[in-house]
């Protein structure tokens, strides 16, 4: 998205009110741009398509990001880093760049070799940091920071008597350099439209990448940056042609859906080990990656509609799973798999129908101990409809019903519709429990059962008007709702973007629903009608 | 002495040369008296210390308020697990945090206006701590501007930020925290011999070239970028200051000791917050002793608290809103239990820094603890009768052994008390209904 026309001018005056005064006046170029701080996993994946997959990279230290109007990518764009982070970060670059200039790695990474090894070599410290520098910063590094880095790098050396050790000491200061950890987006004139701004070719690229393959643009990508390639319809449309087509979509696909189902939340799972003893570590492990691997083969193996999310029956499964789903499992090794995941498909009549109903779903949405129909009916409307449910009101009294041995509130169920009298309550309590409560035979750790406290699980309700006896049919009113799939557009153009859509970007974001409604919800499809939108190659300035 | 003042080159090329050189630098300046509570060349006592300390969810209503107040307090028995550090000890009650028409952010606003005298609509727009305000005053001249660590497994549980980008990540494993402070980098302040570290000083320089690439950045983003990058650069500052303080022989202190270590049992059962809590209390006392830090940010975990007992189904923060009130007791009897625990937990931190001596007095006695809760009554989310606790006296400028009872008012004039106590030099405290310009001028001496 452009600068409003009037904003524009009034900058404009406002430079020359400025250069009138001798004051620095503000840039709409600055304005526009953009400060997005690379993720745990895309700085992992940065290092290692720069590198290479043996470079161990602790992803553990790195800060996992605020979570903003729905998506850890939105509050990226708020983030800085706190002293302690940058510690972090300092420390995770040495141990990066110890192990890019060690002697396995230094013959296949460093271009070339030092007059001496106890010296500075300038020339071969230019020749590796340029080279470095394009791709951590995703741009060519300037003149003067190739001069600044060499310099680094000279100094080390010198001063430690070891030309890698200062190789290795201006590798550190580019990967705890601003434009290594954010992405910085830059923005140009656009010269199709005057008075509004786009991103330059290497943010353009950027974008690109991250968005659809979550890391660092390739050479090829950045070549066409460079050449001016993506400036152009038919140069952008053919790199989008090569991303869409490459199984690298699977990393991108993988963690928009971890940020849109709220995954990090596994990172502080947690469930009762004496009330739940089958849920583990590995089972959390499991069943994040289950509901990841039921997504992208659905969504990228078979071209499948993502609405079918939610009445699909086939998954994946591992040993440690089908024991809580409590199904037979035929050992992979049987099946001549080399991992322990083995495909299932749960039967028409059992339980179990889409994402909602996995393990994954069920446990991150749930109380250590018990379920919680409103955390689940909470996470539906929120993270799968993307609407709002505002938080409790204070001074509200919940104890009063929440004595189970009270026969006439032996079940949740009966617990929250007393709650629900309570007319403060009841409006956003209808909004969220209902849907919760046709998830009530499934509990915290994912066990089907039938009954609660020796009363039977009432899992009916009604979904926009519409009844449903339990959530085996309460999924395809789900998928039929179209918040589903305006839910899905709307994140992952802020997920591209990261940023939220503007009022004059709200018409493309309803078009593209009703389309997609229409002609089906497919992610490749979902990604291109996106990525050539040239909207998404602007900012807003703040 | 710093080593900046010496030859770099010439330093290191003795250093490197052969094999390591010991530096000899005059201890004499920076020997403290005989009695070890205060420098020797200038006569000036120990710094102050700061601390916070979170715990979710308050007390429990009606049975922790002191009957009397002002000194000579007793304890009542649900505060009675703070009675080894009485003397030591403020408690505050009866004060509140005002919304001022905004909507409750439950478990975060009561927490945020005492941290930050402000409570704001969202929970992104944070703003700068107490922390850090009192960290500016006091805590210059230290390896690290502040420490912050949480119990629960969090990284996002604490309440410290120094600007308006976000609140600072806290460490959740006590081993990591260990290394963090006592390991590479470490100079023990009582080691007669001092090495500077040449790898640290290469550190330093990149860090100062990376520094010197600000204004080249700063021009091509926006004015909320700015900001942002403002706070990078101060985070890289911080850093090269750290290795300058690693560069630098320490002044010798008599009470620093190496903590013990043991491993990390990280999560919500009682057992496993006490160890991970005793574990963080003793490595911050040991980092303020040590002179690493002058400031720490202690949480026990998100205000959403899931402290539990084994096979108890619900976590505390469920427990709160879910447990019946015994109409015989007048309370809800498993979360009065645990909140009791806290009360040991705050203990056990305040007799973490009470039990290292420094001469005729306790590293406790020239620092302060505040701590703070979010709501009075969490089962009504209620932002009145906040219990608010204090430990340590700030080398005598706060008194102890109070019980103030400030019915109605702000929370917020014990965080501007405690900053008068420091020496902050500024008139007033927070903002709208929070704004308060009063502290309790009989704590201050």
């Amino acid at each position: 998205m452009s600068a409003p026309r009037g904003y524009i001018r009034w900058v404009a005056r406002a430079s020359m009110l400025g250069v009138c005064l001798g004051l620095a006046a503000p840039s709409v170029v600055a304005e526009e741009s953009a400060l997005v701080r690379l993720t745990p996993a895309q700085y992992e994946r940065s290092i290692h398509d720069i590198f290479g997959e043996s470079i161990q990279v602790d992803r553990g230290i790195v800060d996992p990001g605020v979570r903003e109007n729905g998506l850890l990518a939105l509050g990226a764009r708020k983030l800085t880093l706190s002293a302690a982070a940058l510690e972090r970060y300092e420390s995770l670059a040495r141990q990066v760049a110890l192990q890019v200039t060690d002697d396995r790695h230094r013959t296949t990474l460093i271009p070339c070799t030092p007059v001496a090894a106890s010296a500075p070599d300038t020339a071969c410290a230019a020749q590796f940091l340029s080279r470095v520098g394009l791709f951590l910063f995703r741009r060519p590094p300037t003149d003067a920071q190739i001069q600044s880095y060499v310099a680094m790098a000279g100094s080390a050396s010198d001063t430690l008597d070891d030309f890698y050790a200062g190789l290795r000491a201006a590798l550190v200061g580019m990967l705890v350099a601003p434009d290594f950890l954010f992405r910085v987006e830059r923005t140009e004139p656009d010269p199709a439209q005057p008075d509004t701004y786009r991103l330059d070719g290497y943010s353009r690229a950027a974008r690109l990448s991250f968005f659809l393959w979550d890391t660092t643009p390739d050479a090829e990508l950045l070549a066409a940056a460079e050449s001016g390639a993506l400036d152009s319809t038919p140069g952008l449309y053919q790199q989008i042609d090569r991303l869409l087509s490459s199984r690298r979509m699977e990393d991108g696909l993988r963690e928009f859906f971890s940020d849109m189902l709220g995954f990090d939340g596994f990172a502080t799972l947690s469930v009762d080990a004496s009330l739940y003893p089958k849920f583990t570590k590995n089972v959390a492990d499991d069943a994040r990656e289950q509901t990841l691997r039921t997504i992208a083969q659905h969504l990228l193996d078979r071209n499948a509609d993502y609405r079918d999310l939610f009445v699909t029956r086939d998954t994946f499964l591992t040993p440690a799973l089908a024991a809580i789903y409590g199904v037979p499992l035929p050992r992979s090794q049987e099946l001549g798999g080399a991992v322990p995941w083995v495909p299932y498909r749960f039967p028409d009549n059992d339980p179990h129908v889409g994402l909602l109903t996995q393990i994954s779903f069920l446990s991150l949405h749930s109380h250590p101990g018990t379920t919680s129909p409103t955390l689940r009916g909470k996470a539906v409307r929120e993270n799968l409809l993307c609407q709002r449910v505002p938080p409790p009101p204070a001074d509200v009294d919940f104890s009063l019903i929440q004595d189970t041995s009270n026969p006439a509130f032996r079940t949740v169920r009966q617990r929250l519709t007393k709650h629900r009298q309570n007319p403060t309550c009841a409006a956003c309590h209808r909004m969220t429990d209902p849907i919760g409560l046709s998830l009530e035979v499934f509990d915290t750790s994912g066990v089907y059962r039938t009954t609660e406290n020796g009363a039977p699980i009432d899992t009916s309700g009604t979904y926009r008007r519409q009844h449903y006896s339990g959530v085996g049919e309460l999924a395809p009113l789900l998928r039929d709702d179209p918040a589903v799939t305006s839910c899905l557009v709307n994140r992952a153009f802020s997920y591209g973007t990261a940023r939220m859509p503007s009022d004059n970007e709200l018409g493309w974001l309803t078009e593209t629903r009703t389309d997609l409604v229409e002609d089906g919800v497919t992610w490749r499809d979902l990604m291109r009608r996106i990525t050539q939108n040239p909207d998404f190659y602007t900012n807003v300035a703040d | 002495m710093s080593v900046d003042k010496i030859s770099r080159r010439t330093v290191l090329r003795g250093l490197l040369g052969g094999t390591a050189v010991t530096v000899g630098l005059p201890m004499l300046d920076c020997f403290l008296n005989t009695n070890g509570t205060a420098y020797a060349a200038t006569g000036a006592p120990l710094p102050p210390c700061f601390g916070t300390w979170f715990w979710g969810l308050g007390l429990t209503p009606n049975q922790w308020e002191p009957a009397t107040v002002g000194p000579d307090f007793e304890l009542p028995p649900h505060l009675a697990a703070l009675s080894p550090i009485k003397e030591k000890l403020n408690v505050f009650s009866g004060m509140q945090i005002f919304l001022d028409g905004k909507v409750n952010q439950n478990h975060y606003s009561g927490a945020q206006g005492q941290a930050t005298g402000r409570v704001s609509r969202n929970s992104s727009d944070y703003s700068v701590s107490l922390d850090t305000i009192i960290g500016g005053q006091i805590g210059s001249g230290t390896r690290f501007r502040s420490l912050e660590a949480t119990c629960d497994g969090n990284r996002r549980s604490g309440w410290s930020a120094r600007g308006s980008n976000g609140l600072n990540p806290s460490e959740t494993s006590p081993l990591a925290l260990y290394a963090r402070i006592f390991g590479d980098g470490f100079r023990d302040p009582n080691l007669a011999d001092f090495t500077p570290d040449a790898t640290a000083m290469v550190r330093r320089s990149v860090l100062s070239a990376v520094s010197d690439q600000r204004q080249a950045l700063m021009g091509a983003v926006s004015a909320s970028d700015r900001v942002r990058l403002d706070e990078y650069f101060s985070s890289v500052r911080d850093l090269e200051q750290k290795l300058a303080f690693e560069l630098e022989r320490p002044a010798p202190l008599p009470a620093c000791s190496l903590p013990e270590t043991s491993t990390d049992d990280i999560g919500s059962l009682v057992t496993q917050v006490e160890k991970t809590h005793r574990q963080f209390a003793r490595l911050m006392a040991h980092a303020l002793s040590c002179g690493q830090t002058r400031v720490f940010n202690l949480s026990l975990g998100s205000a959403f608290s899931r402290l539990r007992t084994p096979g108890e189904p619900s976590g505390y923060h469920s427990l709160t809103h879910e447990e019946p009130v015994d109409t015989t007791l007048g309370y809800q009897p498993k979360c009065k239990w645990l909140a009791e625990r806290c009360m040991t937990f705050f203990t056990e931190l305040a007799q973490a820094l009470d039990g290292i001596q420094e001469g005729d007095s306790t590293l406790l006695d020239r620092s302060v603890i505040f701590g703070f809760t979010d709501h009075g009554e969490a089962r009504m989310h209620s932002m009145k009768r906040l219990p608010v606790l204090t430990a340590g006296s700030a080398g005598g400028r706060l008194r102890t052994g109070y019980h103030v009872a400030a019915e109605g008012d702000a929370a917020t004039r014990v965080g501007f008390t405690v900053q008068q106590a420091f020496g902050v030099s500024r008139g007033s405290w927070g903002s709208e209904s929070n704004e308060v310009s009063r502290p309790f001028s009989q704590l201050l001496a």
